[in-house]
């Protein structure tokens, strides 16, 4: 066991540990928390697999703009502060069944499969300097497909949340200024 | 390294999200769950980019592309959870059955017909009395 590999195992086990947290806390602010270690192991699991530029853009676009973008609607939604007991519904062990079978086929079927694959770690295939290089030369135009999709995702967040525009109703057609969808949401606001 | 320890964490972390779409209420909950999975999905690219040492690295390119893809997926879900919680007061995915909005009497009649169908035969009758007089208010 290589020193790469304790050390992966050690921030493989803060995340997994970390994401078991996030899924059986009962406070919905500690799972956005505790969603944070769980990213920041897994940018240093990328970092130790060599893939730097990859742990840069997870810690700046998970751990900065996702967590904080979660928190943001947990504040949204009043939810509690502090222990709420209905965090969980009435299928959870229902639920540990499916997952701890998961877990078992994935582990099972991919340490059978890749036994005995191993590959040296050299530092450098995933810096930024290459990636840019081959996200602009081969995969332009994906990135460019992609770009469409974020400004589209922009505009249906935006109609969505949005409450005085949104269909008319048909039995409220003579008053345009009072679709009937964002009526409450006003007042609650 | 042995390409058994990145695979392992990601399973592990996969079915740890997977028990957190199930098992979770709140819809908040269940979308960091999806971001624990998707981040499994993230990791074993990852790591087979390393392991076939492409050179046009497209594990990486596709996890940059993942990583933007759930950014954009979570604004939009945050967005539907917001309008849910606007118009229902809560966000709980078990509580949240019907396929359509109580706005009025016309849209609730409706409803009604639809569960007494998924009911059985025996609830026509009181359903079919609950439908007509909100027809006749809206003509």
């Amino acid at each position: 066991m290589s020193g790469q590999e304790i050390v992966f195992t050690l921030l493989g086990i803060v995340a997994v540990g970390s994401g078991l947290l996030v899924v059986t806390t009962r406070q919905l602010v500690h799972a956005a928390l505790w969603l944070v270690v769980s990213f920041g192991a897994l940018a240093g699991g990328y970092l130790v697999l060599t893939a730097e530029f990859v742990a840069w853009v997870q810690v700046l676009i998970y751990v900065g703009a996702i967590v904080v973008l979660l928190l943001f609607g947990i504040m949204l939604t009043r939810a509690p502060i502090g222990q709420s007991m209905d965090l969980d519904s009435g299928n959870r062990w229902i639920a540990a069944g499916v997952a701890v079978a998961t877990a078992a086929v994935l582990v099972t079927v991919l340490v059978m499969g890749f036994r005995d694959a191993h590959t040296p770690l050299k530092p450098g295939g995933g810096s930024a300097e290459e990636l840019g290089a081959s996200v602009f030369r081969t995969w332009v135009l994906p990135f460019e497909v992609l770009s469409v999709l974020l400004l589209a995702s922009l505009v249906g967040a935006i109609v969505l949340s949005r409450s005085d525009i949104g269909p008319r109703l048909p039995g409220r057609a003579g008053h345009p200024g009072h679709p009937g969808r964002g009526g409450r949401g006003e007042g609650d606001g | 390294m042995h390409l058994a320890y990145p695979l392992v964490v990601a399973s592990l972390l996969f079915s740890i999200g997977v028990y957190g779409v199930l098992a979770r209420r709140n819809a908040i909950l269940v979308l960091m769950s999806v971001e624990l999975m998707l981040n499994a999905v993230n990791l074993n690219l990852v790591t087979f980019d390393i392991w076939w040492r492409d050179r046009l690295h497209g594990g990486q390119v596709l996890t940059l592309f993942t990583i933007v893809i759930a950014a954009a997926e979570v604004g939009l879900g945050l967005a539907i959870v917001l309008l849910v919680y606007r118009n229902r007061q809560m966000i709980d995915v078990d509580r949240l059955r019907a396929l359509a909005e109580e706005t009025g009497g016309d849209v609730r009649g409706v409803r009604g017909d639809g569960e007494g169908e998924s009911e059985g035969e025996g609830a026509k009758d009181g359903d079919h009395a609950a439908v007509v007089p909100s027809e006749g208010s809206t003509t």
